[in-house]
């Protein structure tokens, strides 16, 4: 299914990230390296302050590492510029967030053209791609409502719709389930678990609940700026499995909950 | 993304999305554009009515007044020589650019009908004076050519002297007035004119041929001036050089020596007077201009006010892609358009109160349209000004803390 080797979307090494606060300086991310294949769905857990929130805003490229590397789809993007960031944002990313962050009274269609305004699309074509995408996670028939018409599921929904339209290398979905309860949770784990395994889309999801993380193929576990485990999750018909680089600081890959 | 449609579209949508607040930013903007039309069209339709008022009193009008006397090294004012006479009237009636011509001679008398009687400034002028003047009848006529070959004793009265002799209100034309004791026909009344630039009340005036005057009550063969009007205000300097020198010629007047008359026109007040009302219109547009950039001070606040209160979408925006120019191309076309669409309202607001103070107050106003043109472009620089501040506050945000921000 997978040519290993080239088909890296994210490739860290050694990746510091240090916050200078004045009078102290506080180490969120201690040298970390991760390796992120097409294809996959990565769950990245840890206690608050362990650092998992700024890996993904460096992989999501918010923000630069203080040091190391970094290459996105081949490219190193360690030290980029805001607007270079924001043109990979633009074309090669797709975000999920816990708030949705939908723009109000703008109806859900809008909402999901919005990065292809930015990306550049022309309006028909943008239109048809966000119907598109729309259907694809099942909220076609909200395009014209406003946020504050829609439940928090589909809200999500439409947000993850928004994440897609400019076919992303990566989707990073920050606590995307943070806001809503179980049953609905699941709805949404639902769909990111179709996205990854019937458009081989690769996700790597951040949240701090295990239910959640257990949807994923593959849970990354940080505590204090070192990733601490690597897990490889195997499931009936998914993906062979795949051996990881672990972290120079981290424990040895550990397999558990073989299903 | 760089196209200005698609910056134009965010703008429109995201003004759209807040219409209240969008309403109120504007509101400074339409007051300010509507403060600026109205006042300036009143400054303006004041200085078009004195400017009128003065074209009334002939600001194509050359006087023609004799010089000074100078005898034995003492010099007499203006008028203490008597060197002009009807003839240098006549000589200058037939040159190009002069539209008409009159000798005035002036003088102070006692004047009596019936029980009444009133001293006034009598006239003797040509039938031409009214045309100079502009100055209509209000009944009768005004006394012709022949009335002046024969130096016949017929008067045309000013609306103050009617008042005076007549009180009761009888009609004046066919009596008998006498002026220093010489009788005079009444043929006509002159239409109100009310006071001059310096308070002096035209209408108290009696109007006689010029040669009756010269005749009967000042015996003399001079006359006190000539007045010459131009066709146009624009030959006026060529009229009043050509009268020079004609009347150099006819007095023998040697080039280099002091002329024995004075030339002068009534331009120098009419463009004093002018530059006073465009001075009142400055100073008008500048107390409205004031209120323009209250208005701009609002747009900037509320601006200010919308990007914290839009901090998240702005993070979203960037986490989507948008470059930091967009946002700030955003948020700048976003006051632009705000204080553009609220120039135009206030011209409309403005022109429809220029209507109403012209309609009630009935006041003069003009609406001028170098102001109309310049209070958009005004108001789209106070856009840009004000906007500018707000929309590099918003395109510096930190997406992260943006995104986090509650």
């Amino acid at each position: 299914m997978q040519n290993r080797g080239d088909d890296l979307v994210v490739k860290v090494r050694d990746l510091r990230k240090v916050y200078d606060l004045g009078d102290s300086q506080v180490v969120a991310l201690a040298g970390i390296d991760l390796d992120i294949h097409h294809g996959e769905f990565l769950a990245v857990m840890g206690p608050s302050g362990s650092g998992k929130s700024t890996f993904m805003q460096i992989t999501g490229l918010l923000d630069n590492p203080t040091s190391g590397s970094y290459w996105f789809e081949g490219t190193d993007v360690s030290h980029l510029d805001r607007d270079a960031r924001a043109d990979i944002r633009s074309r090669r990313l797709g975000f999920v967030f816990q708030a949705y962050n939908l723009l109000p009274r703008t109806s859900a269609l809008e909402n999901v053209e919005l990065p292809m305004v930015y990306a550049g699309i022309p309006a028909e074509e943008r239109r048809r791609i966000a119907i598109e995408k729309m259907k694809l996670v099942g909220v076609d028939q909200l395009a014209d409502h406003a946020p504050n018409q829609m439940s928090g599921g589909q809200q999500q929904r439409v947000a993850i719709a928004r994440s897609l339209v400019n076919n992303p290398g990566l989707i990073l979905a920050d606590e995307p389930t943070g806001a809503l309860d179980t049953k609905t949770s699941e709805d949404v784990m639902r769909i990111f678990t179709e996205l990854n395994e019937e458009q081989c889309i690769t996700i790597m999801l951040v949240t701090h609940e295990p239910d959640i993380a257990a949807h994923a193929k593959r849970i990354v576990t940080f505590r204090d700026g070192h990733v601490v485990s690597d897990t490889l999750r195997l499931r009936r018909f998914a993906p062979p499995l795949r051996m990881t680089r672990v972290g120079r600081f981290a424990p040895p890959l550990r397999m558990t909950k073989w299903r | 993304m760089s196209d200005f449609k698609g910056i134009l579209r965010l703008a429109l949508q995201a003004l759209v999305r807040n219409k209240a607040r969008s309403l109120l930013t504007m509101l400074g903007i339409v007051i300010g554009v509507a403060a600026v039309i109205v006042t300036v069209a009143i400054g303006s339709g004041a200085r078009q009515s004195v400017q009128n008022s003065i074209n009334a009193l002939g600001s194509n009008m050359i006087v023609v007044q004799p010089g000074s006397l100078n005898s034995g090294g003492a010099r007499g004012g203006f008028g203490s020589a008597s060197t002009l006479t009807p003839d240098d009237g006549m000589a200058l009636a037939h040159l190009p650019g002069v539209a008409a011509v009159t000798p005035t001679v002036t003088v102070r008398a006692q004047v009596v009908a019936n029980d009444n009687n009133w001293q006034t400034q009598i006239n003797g002028v040509a039938p031409t004076y009214t045309q100079i003047r502009s100055w209509p009848m209000a009944s009768g006529t005004m006394f012709g050519q022949s009335d002046i070959a024969s130096s016949a004793k017929v008067a045309v009265l000013g609306q103050t002297v009617v008042g005076q002799l007549f009180p009761g209100g009888q009609n004046p034309i066919g009596q008998t007035i006498l002026i220093r004791n010489v009788p005079f026909t009444v043929i006509g009344t002159l239409a109100p004119l009310g006071q001059s630039g310096i308070g002096q009340d035209q209408d108290d005036t009696v109007l006689i041929p010029y040669s009756s005057a010269m005749q009967r009550l000042t015996g003399l063969s001079t006359v006190n001036s000539i007045m010459v009007s131009a066709l146009t205000a624009d030959q006026v300097s060529a009229v009043q050089s050509e009268v020079t020198s004609i009347l150099e010629q006819r007095h023998h007047i040697p080039a280099g020596q002091t002329d024995d008359f004075q030339v002068r026109n009534l331009q120098s007040i009419a463009a004093a007077a002018s530059s006073t009302g465009a001075v009142m219109e400055f100073l008008l547009a500048g107390v409205a201009a004031v209120s323009l950039i209250v208005g701009g001070i609002g747009i900037m606040n509320i601006m200010m006010v919308s990007v914290t209160e839009r901090t998240r979408e702005i993070g979203l925006r960037m986490s989507v892609g948008a470059r930091a120019a967009t946002i700030l191309n955003q948020f700048l076309t976003e006051s632009v358009v705000l204080s553009s669409i609220g120039g135009v309202i206030g011209i409309v607001f403005g022109f429809i109160g220029t209507m109403l103070v012209a309609a009630l107050a009935k006041w003069p106003t003009q609406i001028p349209f170098g102001w109309v043109i310049a209070s958009v472009l005004f108001s789209g620089l106070v856009g840009v000004f004000f906007g500018y501040y707000p929309a590099k506050k918003a395109s510096n945000l930190n997406p992260i803390e943006a995104l986090r921000f509650e």
